[in-house]
Formats: C-alpha cells, structure tokens, sequence
C-alpha cells in the first residue's frame, strides 16, 4: 500500500505569537518551528502501515517556503521513504494550497492520502476535505481509529460527544486526530538513514487567493480581573460577583 | 447576489442552537445586503419539520432535501446537494455552523464551487460593498481580519457568538431534490455515555488541570457541572488529557478545542500558554488556583485562591442554592 502523507511546518504550540511591522504576518524572530503536531498522526499511521504490511511506499508531501524541508527532513528520520516539496510562499488561503497538492498526488500512484485534521497556525482545517473534492475521493476528516482490509476502510471519527462510524472504498483521503496512535520520534538510525532519502524540490504557482489577508492582530488584553478572595469563605463572594457584577448565573 | 443562504445542521431530528444561530447571522447578512435570507437542510425523515420552525428569525425560504434513505450525517450528498442550489441561487455567502460536521463539510462546498473559505468566524462587516470577517488564528493568539474576493462568501461561524433575533419571516418548506451519491457511509453514531453538550458547544465550561491530582476527583467537577445545569459541560487542560484521565474530546486548547462560552471556570489549571489561546475569549473567567502566581490569574476576572478540594465542593453548594432561590 502506498500512502501519501500531506504535512505542514508551524510555529511550536508554545510559541508567543507576536504579529510583525506591516500587521500582515507573525514576527519570525524566536519562533521555533515544529511539523504540525496533528500531521504526526498521519505519519506514524503510515509509517505503522507499512511496517505491518510489509511492503509500500510512504510519501511525505508539503507546499510551503522552502524552510519546510526541514519538517521534511524529520518525516523522513522518521520513517517516511520520500519526500516531496513544493516550493511557494507561505499563504493563509486553503484552497490555493489543496489545488497544488492535488495536482502533485493526483500524478502520482497511492491507494491513501493522510493529512492532520488540521494545521494549528491557520486553523483552517478545510485542504483535507478540498483534496479529496479536486481528486473526486472519499473522504473522512478527525479520524481516532482507521481499519482497513482489501481495500475498504473503516473509519472512527469525532463528533460532538461521540463519534461516527464511516465506511469507503481506497483510494481514500483521511484526516487524524489526536488518539489514533502514539507518533514516535526519529531515531539516531533513522537521522542517519534519513541523509539518503530523497528529497524532491518542486517550484509551484499559486492560485490567486478568494480572500485577501487586510491584517493580522493580537487579541485584545485581557481585562484586569481581580482575585475574589482566598479559601472557601470567598465562594459566596465570588458568586455574587458572577450573579450581579457578570451576570452568567 | 444579495441573498444569504444558512445550511441548518439536523441532528437527531433537530435543528439546535447552532442552526439558529447562523440562520440569525443569515438574517443580519442579507439585511446589510439588501437581500433574503434563505435555509437550507438535507437529511432523511424529520428534515423538514426540523427546519420549519427556522421561518421565525426572519428567513425568506426554506429549502429541504429530504429522502428516506438519506443519511443525515454523509457528507457527500450535504456537500452536492447545497453546492447544486448555491451554483442555482446566486447567493453573496453562505454560512455553516463550525460544528464537527459544519467544519466537515463546509470545505467540500469550496472546493465543488472553487471558492475560498473562512473558518470559524466571530466578527463580520461590510465595508466598500465586500464581505469582512475577523477569525482567530493560532487558536486565537491572533485575530485575522479577511476580505472576499468573490461571490459567494463562504464561511463557517463559531458557536456561542452570534445570538439570532426573533422577527417575521415568511419562509415556508420548498422540496428539493438531493443530488450526488455517497462516497462514504455513516455505519454507525456513537453516543458518549454522558448526557452532556460538547465542549465547544456548552454555555458553561468547568475545566481541570493538573491541580486535580487525580482522575478519580473529577466527581468533583462532575458536581458542579450538574450545579450549573444543562448549559455545562466539562473540559480539561492538555496536560490531563495527555495523562490519559480525560477523554481528547474534552481539550481546551491549541492542539484541542477552542471555545468562547460565556462563562468558564479554570480549576487546577496552571495556565499554559497553549491552554490560554484556547479559552482567552469566554466572556467570563474564573480561576480557582492554590498558587497565586499561576499565569491563569492573568486572563482571569474573578480569581479564588485555595484549595480547590474545599472551594469546588462549597462552590457547588452555593450555586444550587442560588439557583434554589431563582
């Protein structure tokens, strides 16, 4: 089985988000990139895959500047067999992303496409879904638990206090989500193994963007709040406070 | 182009607060617009009489794709279905709620229509003719203000923002036909055991952290949430989730949910920068903390320093009996 796992490079989740001098992006200075920790999922997924099978061939596939070779380099330390760039500016629109994507997997041979459920700098968790729609592919988004015998999958995803069960024939596109698996880390081995593997450089166009990015700002400062008191005893104060001054009870 | 159209998500037969609230915000759209607000729904038996109701907050018409055989929860007849009225009906945008199946399916109209998308909007605006929305990014670490390029504008809205008013509408229940084949099947629907709303769907959240010290004192919490009532629900921070002693399901944060309810209480909850981006913009905060220099103290309103096994069980205590009084 051949497996195609689309990944993202973002600022770590516990980076201080600082927006830059024109108010259109984030400040670089400090930001320490990481893969999308929602994209481990669908590596190790693959990477799980093809050790139990055997035999296959797992893709690591990503738009983006040409920094995101390093998010490459760790998928494959990690695991994966190859690795695809295709190398564009950094833009907030999903679906000028999901057409380049498409248009790379779509020439090439695979029976599954992984993305994380979503990119957490974008937030936009639409270019899963938007792939699948270009290919003309089944698709199941926030999956916690995938089978799949003689090309039928069975999926588990997240709903709103449960889950669904989904059912669709490969070729496939699946979004995961924290729970399916535990990623693992790359090894000194695979570090090594890793300088080996190759890593294509593809130069890619943009489609013009639906929405057009006016600014980007911090959220407004908290207002000052006040500590109610110490203990138990300011319980009554506190609810009070929340009955009369707030007004949510 | 003027006309706004509203997907109403059915579940269980019902269309909730979610549907109500991007049809109110439908409402809102058109009036600046100078156009309708119009309903769409898809689904099996109930569909219609789900939505009927709808008409109430203003909307102009209905449309219902409704067959027996319709799974409610596939995405790819939802997705062709209001692609096929949307391409027929010419709107200036089209809402979804930023539920899981909204978030779900609302990418799939994009990309059938080749138009962008806006993800979990809080704010909107129309300024020089075009459609405006603010978006938090970075699971709210920062606020992108975006600008539609073109019809329609598409977008998803998060819950507990937009509050929908009563007013005349004249909108009735118009059949139309489904259209596409599902690629996939929903098998089964699972429901969680508790009888509880979704994290980023509750009113009220109580969330634990750390603090708790072990997963067997959630009764704790379970009680206060039954306190609040039926508008609460439980969270939890990153760090108990990954403990395994809370379900995913329940996570505030950057790699979890990110809510904005009207009231939340942080319980044992240090305040990590990545839980903080991810509850920062519920309207009130409480903290309950036994270390006064935790960093949730500083997105708090109301702080109560202390012993959380002795405040959360008085806490409890004096809600119900406020309540008790009305």
């Amino acid at each position: 089985m051949n497996t195609i796992v689309c990944i993202k490079r973002v600022p770590d989740s516990a980076t201080r988000i600082r927006i830059a001098a024109g108010g259109r992006e984030i400040d670089p200075a400090g930001v320490k990139h990481v893969m999308n920790p929602y994209d481990e999922f669908a590596l190790e997924e693959a990477i799980r895959r093809k050790e139990a099978a055997g035999d296959g061939r797992v893709t690591v596939l990503s738009a983006g500047p040409p920094e995101t070779a390093d998010a490459l380099r760790t998928a494959l330390a990690t695991g994966a067999d190859e690795a695809v760039l295709l190398v564009c500016e950094a833009t907030h629109d999903g679906r000028a992303v999901a057409h380049v994507l498409a248009e790379e997997i779509r020439a090439r041979e695979f029976d599954l496409v992984l993305f994380g459920k979503q990119a957490i700098d974008d937030d936009n968790m639409q270019v899963p879904q938007m792939v699948a729609e270009f290919l003309g592919l089944p698709c199941a988004t926030v999956v916690v638990d995938l089978e799949i015998e003689a090309g039928r999958a069975v999926a588990r995803r997240e709903v709103e206090g449960g889950h669904q069960v989904l059912e669709f024939d490969l070729p496939a596109v699946v979004s995961t989500q924290k729970g399916l698996n535990e990623p693992r880390y790359p090894s000194l081995k695979g570090i090594m193994a890793a300088k080996k593997k190759p890593l294509e450089e593809k130069r890619v166009t943009l489609s013009e963007p639906g929405l057009e990015l006016v600014s980007l700002e911090e959220p407004p400062a908290p207002a000052q709040g006040r500590i109610v008191g110490e203990g138990p005893d300011a319980v009554p104060e506190l609810v009070s406070a929340l009955r009369r001054e707030a007004r949510v009870l | 182009m003027a006309d706004v159209l509203a997907y109403a998500e059915v579940r269980d037969e019902v269309a909730g607060k979610g549907a109500r609230e991007v049809v109110g915000l439908a409402r809102s759209m058109a009036d600046a617009l100078g156009g309708e607000s119009h309903v769409i729904a898809v689904g099996g038996p109930g569909t219609a009489a789900a939505v009927t109701g709808l008409s109430e907050l203003g909307v102009a018409r209905i449309f219902v794709a409704e067959r027996p055989d319709l799974d409610p929860d596939s995405p790819d007849v939802a997705a062709a279905t209001v692609s096929a009225r949307v391409a027929e009906g010419g709107y200036a945008a089209v809402l979804f709620p930023a539920s899981a199946r909204g978030k779900d399916l609302a990418p799939r109209v994009a990309a059938r229509l080749d138009r962008g998308l806006a993800t979990e909007i809080v704010a909107w605006e129309l300024s020089d003719g075009a459609l405006t929305v603010r978006r938090p990014m970075f699971a709210g670490k920062a606020i992108a203000t975006l600008r539609f390029r073109e019809a329609p504008a598409l977008m998803t809205v998060r819950a507990n923002v937009f509050s929908p008013e009563t007013r005349e509408g004249a909108g009735v229940v118009e059949r139309i036909d489904p259209v596409g084949e599902p690629r996939v099947r929903v098998t089964a629907v699972e429901q969680g055991a508790r009888d509880r709303l979704d994290v980023a769907e509750a009113t009220i959240i109580v969330s634990g952290g750390r603090g708790m010290q072990d997963p067997g004192n959630w009764h704790l919490l379970e009680d206060l949430v039954d306190a609040l009532g039926d508008e609460a629900t439980l969270g939890a921070s990153r760090a108990v989730v990954d403990a395994g002693w809370r379900p995913h399901g329940e996570q505030v944060g950057q790699t979890g949910k990110t809510v904005s309810p009207n009231l939340y209480f942080a319980v044992g909850i240090s305040g990590a920068i990545q839980h903080l981006a991810g509850m920062r913009t519920a309207k009130v905060i409480v903290a309950i903390n036994r270390d006064a220099d935790a960093p949730i103290f500083s997105v708090a309103d109301y702080g109560l320093v202390g012993d959380l096994f002795e405040i959360v069980p008085r806490l409890a205590e004096e809600i119900r009996s406020v309540r008790r009084e009305g």
